[in-house]
């Protein structure tokens, strides 16, 4: 339904007013609560990440783009207003490494190379994480495919629109991307098959890179007999039968061709190098290593083949390949020209990843802003959405937290999170819908008791955890 | 000398004459079922209004006449059916009905990590599509029916006079059947073949073998089409000149699923969920067929869409239920809670939204059951000629056999059931049904006449003795003043109903049927009852062992 501005209420206007009533019906209040087309966020201490930081400033959202941002911002009428006294807006924190909301599994471990498998098509809406990895103010996220095999399945990179269906999640326009992993996740190290089953091909780092070796020859080959077939259709023969498709090797033509991102799991500057080597020899680049604890060793090389680097602020010792790491990581390759970020890999980790960024203050001296950036700007960059997000620039999109402290104290709280321009997280709703919902979960559990002959009086028990609102969506 | 030996020679010859190839004309089968007249009764069409006090008319196996004033013909067997209701015979949207043999259960159930491993390793290892894991869509459940299938009978008994039946292992199973409950032979089960295509969607494969995984089956799944476009395209650019081309391969894996996409056949995909139905739906148009979802527990949600996509829809009626092995002390989320607590008014909002649904048992032990978890929707919203509907008729006609079963009309397959009452009301019973003309009359079994002294309406708590030490269940029994016992049993593993049951002087016998793995075992529990206390002995197949009761309440 069609929004009527206050400031077309004329009285030339009321006959029309009138009849558009009729039409339409009385507007949709909470409809417009929650597709406001215009917001502006005033007052509030503005990080940008690439214009500074500004003080009692407003953020005017219209049709869930940014547009304006500014000390001084005329608020249109009929704007929804937020009044952020006090608090501090961020860009949406972005996870370019992430395993949520995933059905069925996140790996194809069977086989050594799995890229005929996606994570678009088992995308889970209803998983509770979104919802906990928004409320830490993650607007977006690189969901991939697990490190069993050196080469994965197909990522899929959403936003966090909690409450809608898995279309709704995606983040379109955002290039495809697939996994790769390096050491001793895909060289099965750590994974002893039970008594009676082989073990899977390849065994070493010289396995491995065997593996996607020949994966890319074959796609050589695959992407030769179709450009064949091409060239023979379009020279008018007859009777010609197409080449079959082949799941598996078509994101590898795509990756030759530059289409889609490669994102390697690794640890050690070894392997880091290796891959490099590999992706050079045919041509291709790696858009980010992931974890790549190892990286600052080999920072220059990782920049002059212009990868990204995601990595862990100060998580490690967890195995063999991971004894080298160093908190001052993320610091030592930026420094070195590095694009770094830092991701979670997990769920309760995207929760707080402002502070984990915060770390490298700490260990490496990195600033306000290039620690802030490490979980905004530089993932878009590393995940190439950087024209629509990462910071808080006009004509991108309106994808903001709103803090109560600034993001990088560890007393910081996300109060709202926005998507799109859209609220899709408010504490102050969360808390206030809690009693309601564990008072119709009791209800539901009681309904659900046998039915007695004789009630007993009911017991009061405390609930020992609280429900997130989250819970009752889907 | 040729004299003698031409003997036996035209003793068989006269044989063969006499019983030799035999005309197909129905009416002239060795066992043509016989002329049929059901008067006096309540007759429910299901595909108009009811008939309070109608005739129906059954001949050579059809339906040949029904209304409220129908002239009897001479030579029909005549059955008064005062205080009776006619329907047309159930169908069970999906099963895998006359697919198993009658093989114990025990021997092949799987209960631990050794045994799953052990069943996995028999199995051989899939290392990627070319391998074709869980693929054998040549299986057709019509030419895989075992009569011994003790559940026929009992489905039978509960009204279902046709079920669908198909494979149900692997990703691709086979293709499903329209079956009858009752025949002299498998063939003459068969109503319809293949009526659809199934496909599951759980991973076959595990850690070790492809696919591990959802992504994998759907990414396979997506395979396995293309290859199936690509080999429908040889064959036709071949067929259509051979000369000078070579010849593509056949393949008994792409085959049948190029037949059931050229032929448009259904093909059943699960979906429980609302994203698993969203999921579906998207794999449907994908892969370029004609979806009919089957599980829809949570379509309350996504009824819309449904019904915008024309898609047709089993709503399974296994209503969810906590996990029995879940954690008692683990919070439970309010989306867990709703889903149950909504599942049943699916079929109310698919109805409302105009969705074509039709029910199925879903792993059901006890057909009883079938219909009082069909009560459930009704009790959720769900108009109950709507819930006889998706019975009967929808089922017919998601599987386009509406033109011969489904309702009570002229020419149709005379497939009835027979009841004293509602069927959906508690104390109905089921007394007779037709399938293909011919009568089954449901008998209670034998059982002493003498009238029952005591009662045994109240609960029981049940101790058996078993080898592995007492074990506790108990059995809410309701007694009618016949002596015919009703009510469930509940133990560790679930409730189940009470199959059959009476009580004759202090003498008292009931049956439960137990899942076991993907079979059922009857339980039969006798003995004799002193006052509030019980003893008896219980037999599972060959085994049995004693038990004992006690009713600690206030009951007499």
């Amino acid at each position: 339904m069609k929004r009527n501005h206050p400031n077309t209420g004329g009285t030339g206007l009321w006959p029309v007013l009138f009849i558009v009533f009729l039409a339409f019906g009385p507007p949709a209040r909470a409809a417009h609560a929650q597709n406001p087309t215009v917001t502006v966020i005033q007052n509030a201490t503005i990080l940008t990440v690439t214009q500074g930081t500004i003080e009692k400033g407003s953020i005017l959202i219209r049709d869930g783009k940014i547009a304006a941002v500014g000390r001084s911002v005329r608020v249109p009428a009929g704007a929804t207003v937020i009044d952020a006294t006090r608090h501090f807006v961020s860009p949406g924190i972005i996870d370019c490494h992430s395993h949520i909301a995933v059905d069925g599994g996140v790996n194809e471990g069977s086989i050594a190379v799995s890229s005929m498998v996606g994570i678009e098509e088992v995308i889970d809406p209803a998983d509770i994480d979104i919802y906990r990895d928004l409320a830490g103010g993650v607007t977006s996220a690189n969901v991939l495919h697990g490190s069993a095999n050196p080469i994965g399945g197909k990522n899929a990179v959403i936003k966090l629109r909690w409450g809608k269906d898995a279309k709704g999640l995606l983040f379109a326009g955002a290039p495809p991307g697939i996994k790769f992993a390096l050491g001793e996740n895909p060289k099965r190290s750590n994974f002893q098959p039970p008594p009676g089953f082989p073990r899977r091909y390849p065994n070493t780092r010289m396995g491995v890179m065997d593996v996607i070796r020949q994966a890319f020859s074959e796609a050589r080959e695959y992407r030769k007999r179709w450009q064949d077939y091409n060239r023979r259709k379009t020279a008018g023969e007859k009777n010609l039968i197409p080449p079959a498709r082949d799941l598996k090797l078509e994101p590898l033509v795509e990756i030759l061709e530059g289409k889609r991102l490669v994102h390697a799991h690794c640890y050690r500057a070894d392997e880091i190098l290796q891959l490099i080597r590999l992706a050079e020899e045919f041509g291709f680049k790696v858009a980010t290593f992931q974890h790549v604890l190892e990286g600052y060793k080999v920072a220059k090389e990782i920049a002059a083949h212009g990868a990204g680097a995601s990595t862990f602020s100060d998580w490690w010792a967890y195995k063999v390949e991971a004894y080298d790491a160093i908190p001052y990581n993320a610091a030592l390759m930026t420094q070195k020209g590095v694009v770094v970020s830092i991701n979670s890999d997990s769920a309760e980790e995207a929760r707080h990843l402002n502070q984990e960024a915060a770390k490298t203050m700490k260990f490496g001296g990195l600033s306000e802003t290039e620690a802030l950036k490490l979980v905004t700007l530089n993932p878009a960059k590393q995940l190439r959405i950087d024209n629509r997000v990462g910071s808080i620039e006009v004509g991108k999109d309106a994808d903001l937290v709103i803090w109560d402290k600034h993001p990088l104290s560890v007393y910081a709280v996300a109060q709202k999170v926005l998507i799109d321009g859209q609220v899709y997280f408010d504490r102050q709703k969360d808390i206030a819908q809690r009693a309601a919902i564990e008072k119709e979960k009791k209800a539901l559990l009681e309904k659900e008791k046998p039915k007695k002959e004789e009630k007993k009086p009911e017991e009061k028990k405390p609930s020992a955890t609280t429900q997130s609102p989250a819970e009752v969506q889907p | 000398m040729p004299a003698r030996a031409s003997r036996p020679f035209l003793a068989l010859l006269l044989t063969l004459l006499l019983i030799g190839p035999a005309p197909v004309s129905p009416a002239e089968r060795p066992h043509a079922p016989p002329f049929y007249a059901i008067r006096n009764a309540r007759i429910v069409p299901v595909s108009g209004p009811v008939i309070e006090n109608g005739t129906i008319v059954l001949a050579n196996g059809l339906i040949t006449a029904l209304g409220a004033n129908v002239a009897i013909p001479p030579e029909a067997w005549v059955i008064d059916g005062k205080g009776l209701t006619v329907y047309p015979g159930l169908i069970d949207a999906l099963t895998n009905l006359g697919l198993q043999a009658a093989a114990p259960a025990a021997a092949t159930a799987v209960t631990t990590i050794e045994q799953a491993l052990e069943q996995a390793r028999r199995q051989p290892i899939s290392q990627g599509p070319e391998d074709r894991p869980g693929t054998t869509p040549w299986e057709s459940a019509a030419d895989n029916l075992k009569l011994d299938d003790k559940r026929l009978e009992s489905w039978r008994k509960a009204g279902f006079t046709a079920v669908v039946s198909a494979p149900d292992r692997g990703i691709f199973p086979g293709q499903a059947a329209l079956i009858h409950t009752a025949g002299e032979r498998a063939n003459e089960l068969v109503v319809k073949t293949p009526v659809a295509l199934r496909m599951n969607l759980a991973p076959v494969g595990g850690f070790f073998s492809f696919p591990g995984s959802l992504m994998g089956v759907l990414s396979y799944i997506q395979q396995v089409f293309l290859d199936t476009a690509r080999y429908t395209q040889a064959w036709a650019t071949y067929e259509a000149s051979a000369r000078g081309l070579e010849r593509p391969n056949y393949d008994r894996t792409l085959e049948p699923i190029r037949q059931a996409v050229a032929n448009r056949w259904p093909v059943l995909i699960p979906a429980t969920w609302a994203k698993e139905i969203h999921r579906a739906l998207a794999l449907a148009v994908q892969a370029g067929v004609n979806p009919i979802l089957y599980g829809a527990h949570q379509g309350y949600e996504v009824a819309d869409v449904l019904a915008a996509r024309n898609v047709p829809v089993l709503v399974s009626l296994k209503w969810p239920e906590k996990d029995k092995d879940a954690d008692p002390e683990a919070e439970e989320p309010l989306r867990v809670l709703r889903f149950r607590d909504r599942a049943p008014s699916t079929p109310a909002v698919l109805a409302k939204a105009g969705v074509k649904f039709a029910f199925y048992s879903d792993g059901i032990a006890n057909p009883a059951d079938i219909l009082k978890n069909a009560k459930k929707a009704v009790d959720a919203g769900l108009a109950a000629d709507a819930a006889l509907r998706a019975l009967t008729l929808s089922a017919a006609e998601i599987y386009g056999v509406a033109d011969r079963l489904g309702s009570l009309e002229p020419g149709k397959i005379a497939n009835l059931v027979v009841a004293d009452g509602d069927l959906f009301a508690e104390k109905t019973k089921v007394k007779m049904v037709f399938i293909d003309g011919r009568k089954y009359e449901v008998r209670e079994p034998s059982r002493p006449t003498e009238p029952p002294t005591v009662n045994l309406t109240g609960k029981w708590t049940i101790t058996v003795n078993t080898p592995q030490g007492p074990q506790e269940s108990t059995a809410d029994l309701k007694m009618a003043e016949d002596g015919t016992l009703s009510g469930t049993l509940t133990g560790p593993r679930g409730t189940a109903s009470l199959t059959t049951g009476w009580v004759s002087g202090n003498k008292f016998s009931f049956t439960v049927s137990i899942p076991m793995g993907p079979r059922t075992l009857d339980a039969t529990y006798t003995g004799s009852v002193e006052g509030n206390k019980m003893t008896g002995t219980v037999s599972l197949g060959p085994m049995s062992v004693d038990f004992t009761g006690t009713r600690p309440q206030e009951e007499n």
